[in-house]
């Protein structure tokens, strides 16, 4: 649904260069949840603005719905017709909600249809109805300055969904909100992605967000996408920096002879008792550092950090046993070289 | 001089007062709101960016600004008087009025718009809106109040204006009390028009500054509310509590600053 392929972005000031974006490659599918996280600075706002060409991409092309976006923007800075069309099919929301403070709630979702030119009294009807989507029917008439943090997302949303648009761009939306409010927007989020088959493209720094509402996610670091996949991929790709981001357990080895291994059970391989398996068949004693259980992208998965007695060349084969039950093993201190290959 | 001869001579004055800043006034605010506005289009990051543009234009401004309306008002007599037919008069005296007020204006406009959040024209661009939409549904509609107060400030000048151009003739308070009240030495007349000059600009500022909190009030947060010049207390930082707080409680806060505005 959107496919961005070599988005490059370079910004220009007093002669110095800053690249935010360097040849950025994303994919994402119709219909799903894709999360963009990284930390402040990494390039995930130029990336989200570059989707409908907020900000002209140095080099690189932006496909959304099939229409190539980066052809239609033409050379000079301002936006034409026809890219001007394109953005009315991509709602977008904001982290501050950008609602403009002169006009009722009602107004500022009717907004974007006043700009499509839809008559008045079609106008009211959609934007009622929208508001009722968002569960904010009996505020149409107050002042965004009246409502709540949360609430002035909802009305973000419900302006963002006035277009009819297939793809919802989300730039840090729940960034300035609080935990219960990010919550309850990220499960409105998720219906609207469910209820109206819209494709979701969001940006966070929140890894509980990622967690709870996406399919697909991606790592930026310094402009470049370090990992990406779906992410019950991720979860199973050892060494992934993204996964251990989104699952963390803890604790350090307690000697040196020791070797230290993460578990990660999903689906089937969660109800077996393997952990006791191994315990009798190598007659080794482990000592579990942590653990933690988890719904991921609407999945059970579970994590542990056990310790094994000796180095890492004493316990070959009791990993080994590990890999043969189908769980995924990380060794802490091993690179695990040759499995990273299989993250791109 | 008794009031039966004072009354029609202050009754005509104010009226060619009110005549020439009426319309010096409307003439400014179709002038100068659009140059205000272009002013921020085309200067640096601005939708229309031209640094060419931005910089004649400021220029322009920043000269016809720099010039006492005195001797603006003998340069442009050529001008007036193709406009008008004639360099004496009330609507002679409009000419270099408006001419003067138009930069003025504009730089208040420009400051004003200014104010607006950035995030609301990306808003506006992400929904496929032009740059004329983004001026006319979010620059102006969302700078309104300070616009209010900026036309509110130029008014009041325009009175100050107005008096100096009763020296061409122009008639108006100004007028009156250079030519009755210092070179006749009727002082009393001269009071009288100094306390209608106080009288009528206080009413104005206090219509202008109703009018913007009017607006202001239900905007909320965006910038800071244009405070009242009656009120020297901070009530009006009341005015950017959070959200958060029910309209209420934010009413109870303000109710000293409403109390005062019912005084008139």
């Amino acid at each position: 649904m959107i496919t961005t392929s070599g988005l490059t972005k370079v910004y220009r000031s007093r002669g110095r260069e800053v690249t935010a974006l360097d040849g950025v490659d994303l994919h994402v599918r119709e219909g799903e949840v894709y999360g963009v996280i990284g930390q402040s600075g990494a390039g995930k706002s130029s990336l989200i603005r570059c989707v409908n060409l907020l900000e002209r991409p140095t080099a690189g092309t932006v496909t959304v719905a099939g229409q190539d976006l980066t052809a239609l923007a033409g050379r000079g800075p301002r936006a034409g017709k026809a890219l001007r069309e394109a953005r009315s099919r991509i709602g977008m929301v904001f982290q501050h909600f950008n609602l403009l403070s002169s006009r009722t709630v009602q107004d500022n979702v009717e907004l974007p249809l006043e700009i499509l030119g839809v008559s008045g009294k079609e106008r009211s009807r959609k934007a009622l109805e929208l508001l009722d989507l968002v569960g904010l029917s009996d505020k149409a008439k107050a002042y965004p300055a009246q409502l709540s943090g949360g609430q002035k997302q909802r009305v973000g949303i419900a302006r963002a969904l006035a277009g009819d648009p297939k793809v919802l761009l989300s730039d840090e939306a729940t960034s300035a909100l609080d935990p219960e409010t990010t919550r309850s927007i990220l499960q409105l989020l998720r219906d609207l992605n469910q209820q109206l088959g819209l494709t979701v493209l969001l940006i966070t720094h929140e890894m509980d967000v990622v967690k709870s509402i996406c399919d697909s996610a991606a790592l930026m670091e310094k402009g470049r996408i370090i990992e990406s996949g779906t992410v019950s991929e991720l979860l199973a790709t050892p060494g992934s920096e993204l996964a251990a981001a989104l699952f963390p357990v803890s604790g350090d080895a307690t000697g040196d002879d020791r070797t230290v291994v993460d578990v990660t059970f999903h689906g089937e391989s969660a109800t077996q008792p393997v952990i006791s398996q191994l315990s009798r068949t190598y007659n080794i004693d482990i000592s579990i550092l942590g653990a933690a259980m988890d719904t991921v992208a609407g999945k059970q998965v579970g994590r542990m950090r056990i310790e094994l007695p000796g180095r890492y060349e004493d316990n070959v084969v009791p990993i080994g046993f590990l890999r043969e039950q189908g769980l995924q093993i990380d060794v802490q201190g091993q690179e695990p070289v040759l499995l990273k290959e299989g993250a791109k | 001089m008794t009031w039966s001869e004072m009354q029609p001579l202050l009754s005509q004055a104010c009226w060619d007062t009110l005549y020439m800043v009426g319309w010096s006034t409307l003439i400014a605010i179709v002038g100068g709101l659009p140059l205000g506005v272009l002013l921020v289009l085309t200067d640096k990051g601005g939708l229309l960016q031209n640094t060419v543009l931005n910089k004649v234009i400021g220029q322009i401004v920043n000269v016809a600004r720099s010039m006492p309306f005195i001797i603006l008002m003998v340069a442009l007599m050529g001008f007036t008087r193709w406009i008008t037919g004639t360099t004496i008069g009330r609507e002679a005296a409009i000419v270099p009025l408006a001419i003067g007020a138009i930069p003025f204006f504009a730089r208040l406009v420009e400051t004003a718009v200014r104010e607006v959040d950035g995030g609301l024209v990306e808003a506006v661009q992400a929904m496929g809106g032009n740059t004329w939409t983004v001026v006319r549904k979010v620059l102006v509609p969302e700078s309104l109040p300070s616009l209010i107060s900026s036309a509110t400030t130029t008014v009041v000048a325009l009175i100050g204006y107005s008096a100096m151009a009763g020296t061409v003739g122009a008639g108006g308070l100004g007028d009156i009390a250079i030519r009755y009240g210092y070179q006749r030495f009727e002082t009393g007349l001269m009071w009288i028009t100094v306390a209608i000059l106080a009288v009528v600009i206080s009413v104005i500022q206090f219509a202008g500054d109703y009018a913007a909190r009017g607006l202001h009030r239900r905007g909320g947060r965006s910038g800071s509310a244009p405070k009242l010049r009656f009120l020297r207390t901070e009530t009006t930082s009341v005015g950017d509590t959070p959200a958060a707080i029910p309209a209420q409680a934010t009413e109870a806060d303000r109710a000293p600053a409403a109390e005062v505005t019912k005084v008139p």
